[in-house]
Parts: C-alpha cells; sequence; structure tokens
C-alpha cells in the first residue's frame, strides 16, 4: 500500500497538487436567494447581479469597504482641482483583464464613456450624468473634468454600475463576464449556480479562496435545509429571520447580523386619490405602529426609521417621532381629511417576507383606523409591471437597497411619483455642493422635507443577517452595497 | 325503516358523516362565534405553544390557531360546495344531452371538448385563471368548478347511456315524449345517487384543490384564513413551532378522509344491487 502510494506521488504531480489542497479548505459554496438575470453589472438594474460579480469578477476606480466607507480600487490615488470640477486618477500598473489583455486608461475612459452615452443601458445613469469629458492622459492617468462639482463623484464611482469594462469583451459580458478581479468567472450552470475560481494573475492582494460557487435557493425553507445539511457554508442576507435563534444555538453556525442600506417603506401612489392630499398620507402615518411590523415581520430585527436614510450614515435624522403610532389621532385626522369612515385601496406585495408580512400587519393597522386595504401577492414580474412601471397601486411596500438614494424623490416619473419643486432645487444644490458641512446640512434638510410631506410610510432600516460556518473568516457583517465580498475571505481550520 | 339501520350500521358511512359533520359544523359556528378575532393580530403574544386560552396555541402573528381553523373550514367548505356546484350544474345537462344524441356531431364536440379540460391539470387551470385574473378565493372557485365539469359530464353521459337502452325508457319514446324530457324525467331521477356519491368524492376533491391552491398563494388572500396557507406560512417554523403546521395539516387530513369515508358508504348504501344483496 506505501509502496503504491509513492508510485502515485511520482508519477503524477497532480495527485500531489490535489493532496495539498485536501490539507486546508480553499472552496466555499455561497447561498443567494435569486438568480442573476446576466452578469453585466453595467447593464441592469438587478442587484443580485452584483451580490455574484462586484469586487470578485469585476473592479471600479473605488469600491465599497465591509463599513461603507471608500477605498481606492483600480485607482491607486487621485487629485481634485481646487474648483472640485477636476479630477486626475492615477491607475494602478501593471492590472490585466481575465483574458490577459492589459487594464489601461483606454479601458476606463470607455467604460466612462460608454455608461454616460445616450444610448446607454447603465441602470444608473444619474451617477455619470455631471461628467464632461474624460481623458486618457497617459497609460496609467485619467483626467475626468465635471461640469458642476460633485462633492459624490468618488463615492459613485464606487458602486457596481460604474466597474471598468474592456470593449473587446464587454459584448459578451452577460453570459461571460471579463473583469480585472481576484476571481475569474468560470462556470454558470441555469437555475442551479455560477462558478467563479481563483485569479492567479491578479494585479493586487490574491483571495485565500481558490474557487466559490454560489448557488441559488430562493425558498426560505430550502435555505435552512441547505444550511443545515452544509450543503452551503454561507447565507448572506438569509430570507427568514426566524430561523436565527436555532442557528445561533448551533455551535457550527455564526450569525453575523448587520446593517443594510435597505430603507423599507410603505410606498404610496402620490398622485392617486386619496393619497395625493397630504393630510390622508399624514393620517397614514399615524396609524402604522413601526415596532409591531419589526417584531411581527422581522422577528426584531431592524431599525425604526422616520425617513428615506439609513440610520447608521452620520448625516443621519430620527424623524420616526414625527409619525408616532397614534390610531386615535390617525382616525381624527383622517375625518379632518374629509374621509370620517376611511376608504378603500390597494396594497400589492413582492415576495419577500418583509413585505408579505408586514403587508398583513399594516394591513390589519391600517383597518382598525377604518382604511380597508385588499392585499395582492404579486410575483416580481408582476409587481415591476404593476407597480413599479405601471403606477396600478395605492400601496405598497418595498425595501430599497441602493446606498444614499434619497436622490429618487427628484425624480417626479419615479413609481411613487413625489413631484416636489422644491426638493428638486435640494438635490441640485446637493450635487453642486462639495464641502461636507454644507452637503451634510442639505442632506438633513431633504430628510425632513419628505417626512414633513409624509411622501411615503416610512418602517424601518432591513437588517442583514449573515449565516455562515462558524470557522469562515471575512465576510461582510454590514451590506453598504448589494455585494458578496470574497476577496478576503479563507477557512480557519 | 331498513334504509335507517342500515345507515346506521354503516361503520365507514357513519365515521365519515361525523367528521364531515364536525367540520361543517365549525365553518357555521365561526359564523356566529370564534374564540378570537382571526383578523386581529396580538404581536407579543405570537408563538404560543398550545394552552387553556389558546387552544391550538397561536401564529406567528399572534392570532388563534383554533379560531383560524374554523374559519378556515368556512372558506374550504365554501370554495368545494361552490366549485362542485359549478360542476354539476354545467356538467350533468352536458352529459345528459351527449348520451340523449349519441354518436351526433353534438356528442362529439361536448365529449371532446370535456377531454381537452380534463388533460389539464386543475392546478395548471388555476395558475393560468390567476395568471389573467389574479389571485383571490373567487378565482380559485372556478377553476376547481371548471375541472369538475368533466367529471360530472362523463359520469352522467356514460350512466344515462345504459339507461337509453333499458325497456322503461322505451316505453317513453313510445309515448311521444322528446329526449329532454325524458332525460329530465327518467334519466336524472335514476342516476341521482351517482350524483350524490361522486359530489362527495368531488366534494373532498375540491376541499385539497383549494389547500394546494392557497398554499402556492393562489387561493384565498390574506387576512382571510385558509388552511393551505397555514401551511405554507408555518413552513420556516416548524422546526420551533410544530402547532402551526399540525393543527391545519390535520383539519385537512381528517376533512378529506371523512368525506371520502362518507362517499364509500354512501356508494355502498345507494346501490340497489349491494342493497339487495345484504338484506
Amino acid at each position: 500500500m506505501k509502496h503504491f502510494k509513492l508510485r502515485l506521488a511520482i508519477a503524477s504531480a497532480l495527485a500531489i497538487t490535489a493532496s495539498l489542497v485536501y490539507a486546508e479548505t480553499t472552496d466555499i459554496t455561497v447561498g443567494v436567494t435569486l438568480e442573476p438575470p446576466h452578469l453585466d453589472p453595467t447593464g441592469a438594474a438587478a442587484g443580485a447581479i452584483d451580490s455574484v460579480v462586484y469586487a470578485n469578477v469585476f473592479e471600479g476606480l473605488t469600491r465599497f469597504a465591509a463599513d461603507g466607507s471608500i477605498l481606492p480600487a483600480l485607482a491607486e490615488s487621485w487629485t481634485v482641482s481646487d474648483d472640485g470640477l477636476v479630477y486626475t486618477f492615477s491607475l494602478h500598473s501593471g492590472v490585466k483583464f481575465h483574458d490577459g489583455s492589459s487594464m489601461d486608461s483606454g479601458d476606463v475612459k470607455f467604460s466612462l464613456d460608454r455608461a454616460r452615452a445616450d444610448d446607454s443601458t447603465n441602470a444608473q445613469k444619474a451617477l455619470f450624468s455631471g461628467i464632461d469629458t474624460v481623458e486618457a492622459l497617459d497609460s496609467t492617468t485619467v483626467r475626468v473634468t465635471l461640469s458642476a462639482p460633485n462633492g459624490a463623484f468618488i463615492f459613485n464611482m464606487a458602486w457596481g454600475d460604474a466597474v471598468i469594462v474592456a470593449e473587446e469583451t464587454i459584448a459578451d459580458a452577460k453570459t461571460n463576464p471579463v473583469g480585472t478581479g481576484p476571481f475569474v468567472f468560470t462556470n454558470w450552470v441555469q437555475g442551479d449556480s455560477i462558478t467563479i475560481t481563483k485569479n492567479t494573475d491578479y494585479w493586487g492582494t490574491p483571495a485565500r479562496l481558490n474557487s466559490a460557487t454560489f448557488k441559488f435557493i430562493s425558498d426560505p425553507t430550502a435555505a435552512f435545509a441547505a444550511l443545515m445539511a452544509e450543503d452551503v457554508d454561507a447565507f448572506p442576507i438569509y430570507p427568514a429571520p426566524e430561523n436565527l435563534p436555532q442557528f445561533k444555538a448551533d455551535s457550527r453556525f455564526q450569525v453575523l447580523i448587520g446593517s443594510t442600506e435597505g430603507e423599507t417603506i410603505l410606498s404610496t401612489n402620490n398622485k392617486m386619490p386619496p393619497f395625493d392630499n397630504v393630510k390622508v398620507r399624514e393620517a397614514m402615518s399615524h396609524a402604522i405602529d413601526r415596532q409591531a411590523i419589526i417584531d411581527g415581520a422581522m422577528f426584531g430585527l431592524g431599525t425604526p426609521i422616520g425617513t428615506h436614510f439609513a440610520p447608521h450614515n452620520p448625516d443621519y435624522v430620527d424623524l420616526t417621532g414625527q409619525s408616532n403610532y397614534d390610531p386615535a389621532l390617525a382616525i381624527s385626522m383622517l375625518a379632518d381629511a374629509g374621509y370620517p369612515d376611511g376608504f378603500k385601496t390597494t396594497l400589492k406585495l413582492p415576495p419577500p417576507s418583509y413585505a408579505r408580512r408586514g403587508g398583513e400587519i399594516i394591513a390589519a393597522q391600517l383597518r382598525e383606523v377604518g382604511i380597508d386595504v385588499e392585499i395582492s401577492n404579486l410575483e416580481w414580474a408582476q409587481w415591476l409591471e404593476q407597480v413599479f412601471r405601471g403606477y396600478d397601486f395605492g400601496l405598497t411596500i418595498v425595501s430599497h437597497t441602493e446606498p444614499m438614494d434619497i436622490g429618487i424623490y427628484a425624480r417626479p416619473e419615479y413609481y411613487f411619483q413625489y413631484d416636489s419643486a422644491d426638493f428638486q432645487q435640494l438635490m441640485v444644490d446637493l450635487n453642486a455642493a462639495t464641502d461636507p458641512d454644507a452637503r451634510s446640512t442639505i442632506l438633513k434638510a431633504a430628510q425632513q422635507m419628505i417626512s414633513d410631506d409624509y411622501v411615503n410610510g416610512y418602517l424601518f432600516q432591513l437588517a442583514s443577517a449573515t449565516v455562515a460556518n462558524a470557522n469562515i473568516v471575512g465576510l461582510w457583517h454590514n451590506a453598504p452595497t448589494q455585494a458578496t465580498d470574497l476577496t478576503a475571505v479563507y477557512w480557519n481550520d | 325503516m331498513s334504509f335507517l339501520k342500515s345507515t346506521l350500521r354503516n361503520r365507514s358511512f357513519m365515521i365519515g358523516a361525523s367528521f364531515a359533520a364536525l367540520f361543517i359544523g365549525a365553518a357555521l359556528l365561526s359564523y356566529l362565534w370564534t374564540p378570537f378575532d382571526v383578523t386581529k393580530l396580538d404581536i407579543p403574544h405570537k408563538l404560543r405553544k398550545p394552552n387553556a386560552v389558546h387552544w391550538f396555541g397561536t401564529d406567528h402573528f399572534g392570532r388563534d390557531i383554533f379560531s383560524m381553523i374554523m374559519v378556515g373550514a368556512r372558506t374550504s367548505i365554501a370554495v368545494a360546495v361552490v366549485a362542485v356546484g359549478i360542476g354539476i350544474i354545467l356538467g350533468v345537462p352536458l352529459g345528459l344531452t351527449a348520451a340523449a344524441r349519441k354518436d351526433s356531431l353534438l356528442d362529439e364536440v361536448i365529449m371532446r371538448t370535456n377531454d381537452l379540460v380534463f388533460a389539464f391539470p386543475a392546478l395548471l387551470i388555476a395558475i393560468m385563471i390567476t395568471a389573467v385574473f389574479g389571485p383571490s378565493a373567487i378565482n380559485a372557485i372556478i377553476a376547481i368548478g371548471i375541472f369538475n365539469i368533466p367529471v360530472f359530464a362523463r359520469m352522467t353521459r356514460g350512466a344515462a347511456l345504459s339507461l337509453w337502452t333499458r325497456d322503461f325508457v322505451l316505453s317513453a319514446r313510445v309515448a311521444g315524449k322528446t329526449a329532454p324530457r325524458i332525460s329530465i324525467e327518467h334519466i336524472l331521477p335514476n342516476i341521482l345517487n351517482l350524483l350524490i356519491v361522486q359530489g362527495s368524492i368531488q366534494f373532498s376533491l375540491g376541499i385539497l384543490a383549494e389547500a394546494g391552491l392557497s398554499y402556492v398563494g393562489l387561493g384565498a388572500q390574506p387576512p382571510l384564513p385558509s388552511w393551505g396557507r397555514m401551511l405554507a406560512e408555518s413552513q420556516t417554523m416548524i422546526s420551533f413551532a410544530p402547532h402551526l403546521a399540525i393543527f391545519p395539516g390535520i383539519a385537512i387530513v381528517f376533512t378529506v378522509l371523512g368525506l371520502n369515508l362518507m362517499g364509500d358508504g354512501l356508494r355502498d348504501l345507494l346501490d340497489p344491487r349491494l342493497r339487495q344483496a345484504r338484506k
């Protein structure tokens, strides 16, 4: 037997490598609830794309860190002119795309010009709208000139929608993404999983994992079973908060609780009577008991919010007192607004449990003040069709997971259709402000304004719960953007 | 007298009928009284185990499960009754017509259309209907009802065909009665017992179908409780709050079992040949 082993080892170098591989675990299986529609993060709004490719396969000039701060990525450093208009990025040298071609200033110019072009399908074109020109000075220097100062420009460049892509490979990026990141896209089994493997030619700190598989598990019961059976090693944004105590009690697992950028709101159709009356919206806000929703729908996980802003942000203003739970007040305000007997409306709910369960609780709470709510449960495609694009709804519940997305209130065509010239001016001022104090003041005023206008029912900030094998190190606690950053993850065994 | 006696002696009928009576009784009672209001949420008292106050415990919103089962029975029974009603009202006349015009083009059209509908599972029809008109209890009723039409049409046609060759029908024809009159006056009364038996079996299938549809979210919408949705919602909590799944599960099993037993018993009681044999 010993002899055989020896012979085998000599005969095959592969066997040696294999036995080394078994010495420590270097692969991981990650559960995700949604399968991405395709894999080009610059071509769709779907967060499911970023949760696979962000930081792993594609990189931008800058990137989000686990705590939400901005770190340099492909840009080694940058300087800003005194008037705040000219950003000069100096890129890392020797960066290669996964196909072996080198990443230089030409690719940066191509990526930014492509994203802001008239025919661009980028889901976040607003991130690039302030760019006037992009010039490649030499192979590692890029000069971006803005048409107006934009204090959030560096932040914008960290989004998954702003990653750097190559002109030669972008056409096929939907099925074969080629980026610069520490992992290379390897395989996609439709309906089952996506596999990425370590990029051995990475320009920066290489990944410690050799491969990672993202497995699509949309059903919470199946997610629970997959974790318990150790079929998946980690499940970020775990979909069933009611199961967390069981994972916490089991020494095989760790449960990481953090914050997300997900403001969960009772979106209200501001153009549909009676919600076009601010008095009605204000009355409704007093009929809602946030704590009951957090306890009932999220099993205690979540932070109450009174405006559309993340509570962990330093500029957050706690305005929950302005819409405190007071059903008696809600009833009298409804009567003042001309609805002494309440009214009838629809509540259209997308599939996540925060919406389905939260919806049942809100419907019961609104019924207490005389508002007759008819619930209809929709699949995502129907929800996008009827609510998001069709404006055919009275109320809906959804979590807005993009970071710093208060700007959506300046878009009158956005599905809840808040149209306030004052607010739109505020966002113009915000984009022009580069001074941190001035920005902070404007952001606070903006939060106050949408709270005063009771645009939507502000419920709670979605918490992020990651369930993972206890030996895994380096997973994000918080979710500052939609991402499963595996670049620093390793097994501690 | 002997009929009553054999009824009481038929064990499966008595067991089945008492289960069915229990759930129909609970459904009727729920209109007048339930221990708690099923639409009232009481989140601080959620997920309580069965106890003296909440006999079947409370669910994840603190609602009383016993009350929800009572009101859920109402939903199930109402859906099943109307769905079977649709099946009988549309299916029986179609079957009678097809039998009266045996081998005609009309017979072919009716029966082949029935085959077509029958080829689709009820769930598929329901998904189709709800995709177009949106999920609701009404659409669940329509879906299950459509599925019932061919069941009754086929059964009626088969039974009626064998009657059309009998002497009493021939004499009615000689007497000059029209086919529709013969169907109503002579055929229908003679297949009534079959209809009753089939009705009770379809009724139990209807309850099962309603539970299945609401389990996948296509049946009665919240806040109206339904057994199928109670099961679906309990799924992720089954490991630490099994009572959430056990009670609606038992309710479905016992109702369906009861109705099936009752159907079997009815068949034995109403079948003249079996009745003859017992005497």
